[in-house]
């Protein structure tokens, strides 16, 4: 095996090498093979738990896990053969014919078993890890360090500092920063995106930073990198939105495979609390925003109300239980491709219909509700997600009512008559130019309406997110690849 | 008891680092006669009303006056605009409305 060199890495002197610790009994069963290769050949053994072990070999003490850390030791005992400071061969446990292979020896151990597994190294020690990349590899991070008053409060710091969403923060150490940068393939250092507004370069460990203090798990981080990306991108206008004072912020919606893998929920409570990854993934992409972006509410964030969804708003489509396309796929993805929508959107609102049975009455139900989105009078100048839910999916399944039928019908159905809409009308000032008295407008542009199914199994519910000023002048939703 | 910690607790730093240094601010005109002053509209409703009015204030006291419009509100003015302000201006007016 060839490693990549590395000036961190301790060298190997040439020649065998055997990493060895007094705790594993397969070492000491080979203790004796270890004195008779250090006999016959020299033999450099490195131990990392007792420098004393073996007795009778003068060993180097790698009980800080140094030499095993940076040469990738899983088991011990490992035999390594070095040739000009490179590993060339390399034998775990003990077995005859291999250490036999490896040392050009023969007659090893003739007393020993053929063959015994060995144990795991300790610089494997799945509690040990954290602390020996902190302290081998904190040298690929690059933020500025922030030292703590001996008696400061870590939680507390973090609040004074200014970094807080309003809720506590997990601290971002070092050792929890390296573990969630495990969950990227991607670079410490590369830019992911320039966030607004105060358009600073952010790094995959700034991103890093922030998913730890909003609590996310490592395996969430390619989506939180996605969300970033998404969000600061012209199209979505992550300015814009924040500095709106309408109550819209980023809402993320999962597809593809992922949303499995790292727990998701799509079902019961879905735009509520209690999972993990979608309670922090949206509170990630905040936080980031806040602390990379500088945009923090009472400056930048001019919210007249803002909604609690900008702590986090994220979930996931339940893509099992639809009998439709995901809203990924409708936008352009590849099926089975995990994907973040990022939607400018306000708080969920509820839409009842218990009584419904055909898909013609759900959908004027439907229809009746988006109408009322901002304000009645007002039209085209909004997007909406629409939520539907499984009870209320079925009367469209059942009816055999395509995804694109709905959308079709909802918009047939939000044709308005411009007298409805102008200044005045229904006694009230809000609304449109006169000059519109004899057209009739679309409440929503077309491709303004995005569906999307979740939510939990009973209840003959749905629920729209109405959206913020669409089109090129506001914001638009955007659909980001998750790379690992 | 010594509820000192042995280790100092670092943590790193979740902001985007921007240098606390202050740019200082550019020298008060002492006088607008003969100088350039940029309005900037955002095109939010009615600012041009606003910018009207102190565009004849200002051509009253000698000033010269440039009208600049951002194309919409919701974004930040393009950088070619701001490049276009700087280079032309002596001094900037942006005008927030509704």
């Amino acid at each position: 095996m060839l490693l990549a060199m590395d000036a961190s890495r301790p060298p190997l002197p040439d020649g065998l090498v055997a990493i060895v610790k007094r705790d594993c009994p397969t070492c000491v069963l080979v203790a004796p093979v270890l004195v008779d290769l250090a006999g016959r050949t020299g033999l450099t053994v490195y131990t990392q738990d007792d420098p004393t072990f073996p007795d009778e070999v003068a060993s180097v003490d790698d009980t800080d896990l140094s030499v095993s850390y940076h040469h990738d030791i899983e088991a011990v005992p490992t035999l390594l053969r070095v040739e000009g400071g490179r590993e060339v061969e390399r034998a775990v446990g003990w077995h005859r014919g291999d250490w036999e292979a490896l040392t050009r020896e023969d007659s090893l151990g003739p007393e020993l078993p053929e063959w015994r597994p060995g144990c795991g190294s300790r610089s494997v020690d799945p509690d040990l890890v954290p602390k020996l990349r902190a302290r081998f590899e904190s040298g690929t991070l690059h933020a500025r360090r922030v030292a703590l008053a001996p008696l400061e409060d870590e939680i507390e710091a973090a609040y004074q500092r200014g970094w807080s969403d309003g809720l506590p923060l997990v601290p971002p150490t070092e050792e929890r920063v390296l573990a969630m940068l495990s969950g990227t393939t991607r670079k410490p250092d590369e830019v992911v995106a320039v966030v607004p507004p105060d358009l600073v370069e952010c790094s995959v460990e700034k991103v890093a930073i922030n998913a730890v203090m909003a609590g996310c798990a490592p395996e969430y981080l390619p989506v939180v990198l996605a969300c970033v990306e998404a969000a600061c991108t012209d199209t979505f206008n992550m300015h814009g939105l924040l500095a709106t004072t309408m109550p819209t912020a980023p809402v993320i919606v999962v597809n593809g495979p992922i949303r499995r893998r790292i727990g998701m929920n799509s079902g019961m409570n879905v735009f509520g609390q209690g999972n993990r990854a979608n309670a922090t993934i949206g509170r990630a992409l905040q936080l980031v925003v806040r602390n990379v972006g500088g945009g923090r509410p009472g400056e930048v964030d001019r919210a007249t109300f803002g909604n609690p969804g900008k702590l986090s708003f994220c979930f996931a489509e339940d893509e099992e239980g639809s009998p439709w396309t995901p809203l990924s796929t409708d936008l352009g993805a590849q099926p089975g491709v995990d994907t973040v929508t990022l939607f400018p959107g306000e708080a969920p609102r509820s839409i009842v219909d218990q009584l419904a049975r055909d898909p013609e009455s759900l959908a004027r139900t439907l229809a009746a509700n988006l109408r009322t989105l901002h304000h009645p009078k007002l039209v085209m100048a909004f997007d909406v997600l629409l939520a539907i839910g499984p009870e209320h999916v079925r009367v469209f399944r059942e009816a055999g009512w395509s995804k694109a039928q709905l959308v079709e019908r909802l918009h047939a159905l939000l044709q308005i008559p411009g007298v409805e809409l102008v200044r005045g009308a229904d006694g009230m000032a809000e609304g449109l130019p006169e000059a519109v008295k004899d057209a009739t407008l679309p409440k929503f542009r077309p491709g303004g309406i995005l569906v999307v199914h979740c939510g939990g199994g009973a209840g003959l519910f749905s629920a729209m997110i109405g959206g913020w000023v669409t089109g090129e002048m506001g914001s638009q939703p955007v659909l980001q690849e998750i790379r690992p | 008891m010594s509820d000192v910690r042995d280790e100092p607790r670092v943590l790193l730093d979740p902001t985007g680092e921007r240098e606390l240094a202050t740019r200082p601010r550019l020298p008060r005109l002492e006088s607008l006669e003969g100088r350039t002053v940029g309005l900037l509209d955002i095109s939010k409703a009615r600012g041009d009303l606003f910018l009207d009015r102190l565009e004849s204030h200002l051509r009253d006291r000698g000033a010269n006056v440039k009208r600049y419009r951002k194309p919409t509100f919701t974004k930040p003015a393009p950088r070619d605009l701001r490049q276009q302000i700087a280079v032309e201006c002596d001094a900037m007016v942006e005008a927030l409305a509704d």
